[in-house]
């Protein structure tokens, strides 16, 4: 086993142990927005299309590298906006009681 | 080591420490969007970091360029246009066709990667590369197929019940032969790309087969373990072209997939295996027919109840997956500020699986203003059901059926919302039909229940205008 794939298989396990050890602790309300977190982060796997685009020369590593990039750009761009979009809406309540007149719709 | 991998090297590290931390402020409703955003500015430098080293390197053909740069922005836009167009009850919807196209875009890169190593001639690949890169290509071709089909299921494109249809274990198993016998063949070292073709198609259609039979009351369970092959798969994708940013982020979101699918497993009372395998509530043991239930219910109009909300000094609110599906979370918000305006302690009880993903309820209020300090896990809410003076459930079934404390039953040992603890009980619903379960809610016959027959979202409308008409 060469050395760098078992620094490889090291990082690999001790992320998993990070990623139980700091997930176990999200409460219950923002399980929705931590998956969809999660998501984009592994839209990280963009850099993997990029680095494949780099190393295309034949039509067929082009549209694999073409669809692989799609794909990522979608997962990565779209998941982190959605994730911010759902968390800007999770608000403290607002301090005096608020009134319902621009919530009325009778 | 070059000055450039060097960096990139740096880059990636700064990148996995801001998923990591990002995760972290998920701890809390009030640092989590700093959370979001920090990860995203990692995932930021990593992109940048690697369009220096490719423009460094100068190894990538013009064609190349354009490829990749026309391909991520197409990928992004359709991506930003449907994370800004969503609405919040799609959500889930969106998060597993994210999920798709990731799960895809990981097995592309292995599938990439096999396709220019054999297209060149050289020693067979090593076992190191040839086994992530198996991985990579089934685990991703599951996970798009099985989330592309999840997501259809969601947005009501495929039938939401279970269907199964006859031989699956037999197509299952033949797919599992030519997955396992052809992954072995290629350890060996033989890297033939038909042998890994078969591969890939079996893994497409394993991923439709292992989906198609899982009812819509599991999506919860279902997409938070997509959500987990999905990062196992793009770790396989790390190994195969050697990148530790790709190796790490995978296994976070491994990790918290895997998490998220026990604790909803859990809450529903089932084993994974068991919803994997499917058939649960089918109807086979039970009868659907009978939907009317036994024993006396005494069914409420508006008025009635809402003189009893009105007077009520403790409300506890039980949303379940009917408010949801009658994307009627802006009228409970309503009813909610104008009982508080009356004086009344108000809060929601949310069961881990209320709403069609592991949270969803939570954001559909969030959506409607309610504010975060109101919604109140299981845990958190079941002391304080004995001190509510009315318990109004919309639409939640099965979550709330005391018969889970009994053996015996088909949600025996399920963990529930004490509701019947409540003084007293009102259910909006929109018929006496069953649950998921299948079977009768017990909450629905006891003596201190009424039942508010109504579609949720005119039923809290009525509720609301009835309060203000009577007791101003």
């Amino acid at each position: 086993m060469s050395a760098s794939l078992l620094s490889d298989i090291s990082i690999f396990l001790l992320s998993l142990l990070v990623g139980f050890e700091v997930i176990s602790k999200v409460p219950s309300t923002l399980h929705t927005p931590l998956m969809s977190a999660a998501n984009s982060i592994h839209g990280i796997v963009l850099v993997g299309a990029m680095l494949t685009a780099a190393a295309a020369h034949t039509t067929v590593g082009y549209v694999l590298s073409f669809i692989a990039a799609a794909f990522a750009g979608m997962n990565v761009v779209g998941g982190y906006r959605v994730t911010d979009r759902m968390l800007q809406m999770f608000k403290r309540p607002p301090l005096p009681p608020k009134g319902g007149t621009d919530q009325d719709r009778s | 080591m070059s000055t450039i991998s060097t960096v990139t090297s740096l880059a990636y590290l700064v990148a996995a420490a801001s998923f990591v931390i990002g995760l972290h402020l998920m701890n809390s409703p009030a640092s989590a969007r700093r959370g979001s955003q920090l990860s995203s500015a990692g995932m930021a430098i990593a992109v940048a970091a690697t369009i220096a080293r490719i423009a460094y390197d100068g190894l990538i053909t013009p064609t190349g360029w354009a490829v990749l740069g026309a391909g991520t922005l197409l990928g992004a836009g359709v991506g930003l246009r449907s994370a800004y167009t969503i609405k919040m009850t799609a959500i889930p919807q969106l998060v597993s066709l994210f999920n798709a196209v990731g799960g895809g875009a990981a097995a592309l890169v292995a599938i990439a990667d096999f396709v220019r190593l054999t297209g060149v001639p050289r020693a067979s690949i090593v076992p190191s590369v040839m086994v992530p890169t198996v991985l990579d290509v089934v685990i991703g071709a599951v996970t798009f197929t099985g989330s592309l089909l999840a997501a259809g299921k969601l947005q009501g494109w495929v039938p939401g019940r279970p269907l199964v249809f006859p031989g699956v274990r037999l197509v299952n198993i033949l797919l599992a032969v030519v997955v396992l016998g052809g992954g072995a063949y290629l350890f060996s070292g033989a890297d033939n790309g038909w042998v890994l073709t078969a591969v890939l198609l079996a893994a497409l259609a394993f991923g439709v087969t292992m989906v198609l039979p899982i009812g819509g009351a599991d999506m919860p369970v279902v997409i938070s373990m997509l959500n987990a092959l999905t990062g196992t798969a793009v770790a396989m994708a790390g190994f195969v072209i050697g990148n530790s940013a790709l190796i790490i982020a995978g296994a976070l979101v491994g990790a918290s997939g895997a998490i998220l699918t026990k604790l909803m497993a859990d809450a529903m009372n089932r084993s994974i295996a068991n919803i994997v395998v499917g058939g649960f509530g089918t109807g086979d043991a039970l009868d659907p027919g009978a939907a009317a239930i036994g024993g006396d219910i005494r069914q409420i109009g508006a008025a009635d109840a809402a003189i009893q909300l009105a007077y009520a000094s403790k409300v506890i609110i039980v949303p379940g997956y009917g408010l949801a599906a009658a994307q009627a979370q802006h009228e409970v918000a309503q009813l909610a500020v104008l009982l508080q305006e009356r004086g009344a302690d108000v809060s929601f009880a949310i069961h881990p699986v209320a709403g069609r993903m592991p949270g969803h309820m939570n954001v559909l209020l969030a959506e409607a203003n309610v504010p975060y300090t109101l919604l109140k896990e299981m845990d958190e809410i079941n002391p304080e059901f004995p001190q509510a003076d009315v318990a109004l459930v919309i639409g939640a079934n099965d979550v709330t059926n005391p018969a889970a404390r009994r053996a015996g039953t088909a949600i025996s040992g399920m963990p529930i919302l004490d509701v019947d603890r409540a003084k007293h009980v009102i259910v909006i619903k929109r018929s006496m039909g069953h649950g998921y379960a299948g079977i009768d809610n017990e909450l629905y016959t006891d003596p201190k229940t009424e039942m508010f027959l109504a579609d949720a979202k005119t039923g809290l409308a009525e509720l609301t205008a009835a309060i203000k008409t009577l007791v101003g």
